[in-house]
């Protein structure tokens, strides 16, 4: 226990050592840490970042797929009214069609008309004038009656 | 070294001598054979035993954290990575915690104090002959000096002591400038007029330091070793006193781990804290 040389060597071996130590060991353990720190930092940051972009990408499709269902919806409700439009304008056309037919059969038929009336007025007045002439029992000069006889058949 | 060939006395004796080696009376450069003759060697003379133990030590210690230093990755950290850098990050923080300037040698300081001490305090945790017995037997000396644990060496926690003592010198001149730090020493607590006891109560403040640090570390270790070796003397006794010796020695071992990690511990704190002092500009 006596006091000697050793103290100095302990002392020189002690600076040798912390001098080793912080050429050696310290600064790359502290910056292996250092660095891993940073690492994990980093992957954290990007794990918060990607969830954040799924939860994004999660809001954009719901609404992408709201907007579709609109759209369809909207192009339904548009078709429908298409349709319904197109069956009314089809049901106007076959009513003005209709129309047309039976005015025009009508015409036709008022037509027909007239002239089984021009007939049957000519045919009477025929009768009536053989008639006349049976009763006067001479013959009516035509063309001296001629007015007469085209009043009659007038009035027929 | 069996009990029955020497009294306890000389057993005891016989554990707390060191290997010395230096100039003999007799003109002669060698080993002392006895406790009279390393004494007589004066200042001039090395324990052989503590410096081997020390530098091994540190050589375990710088092997095995320059190695995993090398390989340090930033992946997935192995065995002994992962432990190197646990107690890197331990002392990293305790150095954040007490100490507040900028100086890259503090944190590796202490981590050197704090695993050197450590490793040279464990050897005590080793039964006491085991080391002695086996070198007695290599060397073909029975009566071979043999200390094994270095912090019960004076010689060792005064070198290092002494080492942060410069250290402290050195930083305190260098950041307060020789004026600062004289200042420091002469002009407080009581102003320049009670400048004798000034000069007094900081030198003893100053001369503390490393001389509390150094008694600290081996009393605790001086104490704890001598334990050891009485309770080692009970194995002697045979028997009963055998089998309590060899409880003892457990339950002391196991109180002993604490210890040997709070002395380590403690001299590295207070190096760390003395040096902060060293780099702190009061008043």
């Amino acid at each position: 226990m006596n006091i000697n040389l050793t103290l100095i060597g302990q002392s020189i071996t002690f600076f040798l050592f912390v001098w080793f130590c912080m050429k050696f060991v310290w600064p790359p353990v502290v910056t292996a840490l250092e660095a891993r720190r940073k690492q994990i930092a980093d992957g954290l940051a990007a794990a918060d970042r990607g969830k954040h972009e799924l939860e994004l990408a999660a809001k954009r499709a719901t609404e992408t797929l709201q907007e579709a269902k609109q759209k369809a919806a909207e192009i339904i409700a548009q078709a429908e009214k298409r349709a319904s439009q197109v069956v009314e304008e089809s049901k106007d056309t076959a009513k003005v069609e209709g129309d047309r037919q039976i005015a025009a059969a009508k015409a036709e038929i008022e037509q027909e008309i007239h002239r089984a009336r021009e007939q049957l007025r000519g045919e009477v007045a025929a009768l009536v004038v053989a008639g006349a002439e049976k009763i006067l029992r001479r013959e009516v000069d035509a063309k001296a009656h001629g007015d007469l006889l085209e009043a009659i058949k007038n009035e027929l | 070294m069996s009990a029955e060939a020497l009294s306890s006395t000389d057993y005891i004796k016989h554990h707390l001598q060191n290997l010395t080696f230096g100039h003999k009376a007799d003109g002669t450069w060698g080993l002392a054979h006895t406790a009279a003759e390393a004494k007589e060697m004066g200042f001039w003379a090395i324990n052989v035993d503590t410096m081997g133990w020390s530098i091994f030590l540190g050589l375990v210690f710088l092997f095995f954290f320059s190695k995993a230093a090398r390989s340090a990755t930033t992946g997935v950290p192995g065995g002994l990575q992962n432990f190197v850098e646990w107690i890197v990050e331990f002392i990293d923080n305790s150095v954040r915690g007490s100490f507040s300037g900028r100086n890259p040698l503090v944190a590796p300081l202490a981590l050197t104090i704090f695993i050197w001490i450590f490793l040279m305090n464990a050897m005590d945790l080793l039964p006491i002959d085991w080391l002695p017995q086996a070198a007695a037997a290599i060397t073909g000396n029975p009566h071979l000096f043999f200390k094994v644990v270095p912090s019960t060496d004076p010689n060792a926690t005064f070198g290092m002591s002494i080492a942060v003592f410069f250290l402290v010198l050195y930083y305190s001149v260098k950041m307060k400038g020789l004026g600062g730090f004289v200042g420091e020493l002469t002009l407080q607590p009581f102003g320049k007029f009670g400048l004798p006891a000034n000069l007094f109560l900081e030198g003893v403040n100053l001369i503390a330091k490393p001389v509390s640090l150094a008694l600290r570390l081996f009393g605790n270790m001086y104490a704890g070793e001598m334990i050891f070796i009485l309770i080692a003397l009970m194995f002697s006794g045979g028997g009963v006193l055998m089998l309590a010796g060899g409880a003892l020695q457990w339950a002391w071992a196991v109180f002993h781990i604490l210890v040997i990690t709070l002395q380590a511990f403690i001299f590295m704190t207070l190096t760390i804290v003395y040096l902060d002092m060293a780099h702190q500009e009061h008043h």
